[in-house]
């Protein structure tokens, strides 16, 4: 089953655009700018992850797309163009009709995404049904098919059951069978893994690649797990404080990073396959998105900064290969990975991980 | 640093602690509408469990959600009561009360620092209270002590009369591991420590705990389902599954001589920072069998691609191999050529 994606000749351009989105988020204490300045794209049949730590827009960005932000959220100026049409000045009934058919959605924690006083098997049915206009049968069958693909056993029988009578892992399928309903060309994914044990996170990210694969559907897959975008996606975009700071093909970008904070995550996160000596974690916290600091957003945490980096906002800097990187020294992460692999670490490195000043004083009042 | 040191450090030789026959049960609804449904009553999340945690050692229990790994953290601090089993501490046997000093030597942090602070309390007043009511130092000192602590965890004395609400996860998880070094613990258990924390955090928390292991020659306990912060951090794992250890051998042996199917598949469905392969079969199918109903024989047979007769009749009992005593594995197949031909997480089964 692959769905007419654009009629009369072979498909052109990327999927989905976003071009210098900007999210405000209005509270009592000022604007945050959640998103600031984002541009990527997904082409077709490709899955573009994007990665940051939380408060760094990754979700807000994703929930823009389909339009499902906050109501003291909203999208002040940037295009998203699917399938070159812009969604942005949409209303929300001419979303309605791209929410399903156009784009869909995995969230994070199935139990909450899931009606629960509704069968599975129905919630399943029920976009077939308004979008396509299928007959209640035509759509039930296509719900036990849709089951079966995602491999939910006996799905005659499990049609009938109720979220609560799913395991986690069983619910995430449901809930990609929903996504699929109406032959999306974009499935957005929020932490589709995140609440899942590693061997039922293994299974979930098989299915989907193999989705990504088959039917041509292309994926933006947001997540903090460095491994999960190895695995499955082809492109990566690393956001921090609302900005893109690195953005290239996966495994250039994770082995080969060209932004500091980029270099910092990879170094920061225990790797099964290579096990340091001590993390290395970056320093600070960060950063408010009601005041974010002037010039480079990661310069207060940068070990690399200079004083140009605390004037001059970086602009994403195109680098061969497809990859493009948000830092005016970004020579500095080539040098450091090149003494990194001779077997000498930074000293500053070394410092940082002995004496993790991270976070040594109480920030008074600065909870979230 | 003046780091205060645990008590127990000079005293006894043998395993610090030794768990025999452990199990845990809960009662799950009531057992008339148990009957009326015609399900198991009794949950065993800990199933005859026999542990031995060495002084100075750091040791993993890993496992997937459900398989009793926080249920046997607890039951070793002594929150749960046990059902069956006994537990020898440092040479004394536990009593299912314990009192004063039993309590004190087994300390946890427990994995969700928004949840297990008490937000009206301020730092001070918790480990102060902590201090004064288990009588660690004399009241004189209990101030300096505090601070001390706050120090060894890497808070500043500033963190004293602030809330726990003013502290990032990263800070709130440093001042529970406080308050659990507070009484001097010869065992800390941590029940996934840095799992609710953001990622560029989790490294300073671990590199935290493995600071503490060699300043204060604490033993440590982890409970974690990431394998990768095992690596770093323990020298030995036990793998459960569905409230047994099924596995249990030093850590770089475990993982790369895995016997037991489950770690092998366990191993496998890790992601890396290499791409992988989509084309092979997932390492494993379908999710763990509920607790309340544990399959006869061998409780990992329901999923194993390797499972024969014999593994739905024989429960196989946790036995180490002939070359190694300090590897043992509850497999039928585990230690022969069976066993051992099996690619890591090679087969699957629907």
């Amino acid at each position: 089953m692959t769905a007419a994606f654009s009629p009369g000749g072979a498909p052109a351009g990327p999927m989905l655009q976003v071009r210098d989105l900007h999210v405000q988020i209005a509270t009592g204490r000022g604007t945050v700018r959640a998103v600031d300045g984002v541009s990527f794209e997904v082409p077709r049949g490709e899955a573009l992850g994007l990665v940051g730590e939380s408060g760094s827009g990754k979700s807000m960005t994703l929930r823009s797309i389909l339009g499902v932000l906050p109501p003291t959220a909203s999208v002040t100026s940037g295009q998203i163009i699917l399938d070159g049409r812009d969604l942005v000045p949409l209303k929300q009934t001419d979303l309605n009709r791209i929410r399903g058919p156009k784009i869909a959605m995995i969230f994070q924690e199935p139990m909450s995404a899931l009606n629960p006083v509704m069968r599975v098997g129905a919630q399943i049915a029920e976009g077939p049904m308004l979008h396509q206009g299928l007959s209640r049968a035509k759509a039930a069958e296509r719900a036990l098919d849709l089951m079966r693909r995602v491999g939910i056993p006996h799905p005659e029988r499990r049609m009938r059951s109720y979220p609560h009578e799913f395991s986690g892992g069983m619910r995430q399928r449901v809930m990609i069978a929903i996504a699929l309903a109406c032959e999306p060309e974009v499935i957005l994914c929020d932490e589709p893994t995140t609440a899942l044990d590693v061997t039922i996170q293994d299974q979930i990210l098989r299915l989907l690649a193999r989705l990504c694969r088959e039917s041509g559907v292309s994926l933006v897959f947001v997540t903090h797990d460095l491994p999960v975008v190895a695995q499955i996606c082809q492109q990566v975009a690393v956001m921090y404080g609302g900005r893109l700071a690195e953005y290239g093909p996966v495994r250039d970008v994770l082995h080969d990073p060209r932004h500091p904070y980029t270099l910092g995550l990879v170094r920061s996160a225990p790797d099964f396959d290579n096990v340091r000596e001590a993390l290395i974690p970056i320093p600070g916290a960060p950063p408010s998105l009601i005041t974010p600091p002037d010039g480079c957003r990661f310069h207060p945490r940068c070990k690399f900064a200079e004083e140009d980096c605390q004037v001059v906002e970086p602009p994403m800097k195109p680098l061969p290969g497809g990859r493009a990187t948000a830092c005016l020294h970004y020579e500095r992460t080539i040098e450091s990975l090149e003494a990194e692999r001779a077997g000498q670490l930074d000293p500053v490195d070394l410092q940082v991980a002995a004496e993790q000043p991270d976070e040594a004083a109480p920030a008074a009042g600065s909870a979230p | 640093m003046t780091a205060p040191e645990p008590a127990g450090q000079t005293a006894g030789s043998g395993p610090l602690l030794t768990a025999s026959g452990l199990s845990v049960t809960f009662n799950v609804g009531s057992a008339f509408g148990a009957r009326i449904r015609k399900e198991n009553f009794v949950l065993r999340a800990v199933d005859g469990i026999d542990l031995e945690i060495e002084r100075g050692e750091a040791l993993a229990v890993v496992g997937e959600s459900g398989s009793g790994k926080s249920t046997l953290a607890r039951a070793l601090t002594g929150i749960t009561p046990v059902a069956a089993g006994e537990m020898i501490f440092d040479g004394r046997k536990l009593a299912a009360r314990r009192r004063g000093r039993d309590r004190r030597r087994i300390q946890m942090v427990f994995q969700d620092p928004y949840s297990s602070l008490n937000p009206r309390l301020t730092v001070g007043s918790m480990l102060s209270e902590l201090l004064r009511v288990h009588k660690v130092v004399p009241r004189s000192e209990v101030e300096s002590f505090s601070r001390e602590l706050l120090n060894l965890v890497g808070l500043s004395e500033e963190a004293l009369p602030a809330y726990p609400r003013q502290f990032s996860g990263g800070q709130r998880q440093r001042v529970a591991i406080a308050r659990a070094l507070a009484l001097r613990p010869d065992l800390l258990i941590a029940d996934e420590p840095v799992s609710a924390l953001d990622v560029s955090v989790q490294a300073t928390i671990l590199n935290l705990l493995r600071d503490l292991r060699a300043e204060l020659g604490l033993t440590l306990m982890l409970i974690s389902h990431n394998l990768a912060v095992v690596r770093h951090l323990c020298n030995r794992v036990a793998v459960m599954y569905l409230g047994r250890i099924v596995e249990l051998a030093p850590t770089e042996e475990l993982f790369s001589n895995p016997q037991h199917p489950y770690t092998q598949a366990l191993l496998a469905a890790i992601p890396t920072l290499e791409p992988g392969s989509w084309d092979e079969e997932p390492a494993i199918t379908g999710d763990p069998p509920s607790p309340l109903n544990i399959p006869s024989g061998c409780r990992f047979r329901t999923r194993c691609p390797l499972a024969e007769q014999i593994c739905h009749d024989q429960d196989p009992e946790l036995r180490a191999g002939a070359a190694s005593a300090g590897h043992r594995a509850a497999c039928h197949f585990a230690f022969s050529a069976a066993g051992a031909a099996a690619p890591a997480g090679g087969a699957g089964q629907d």
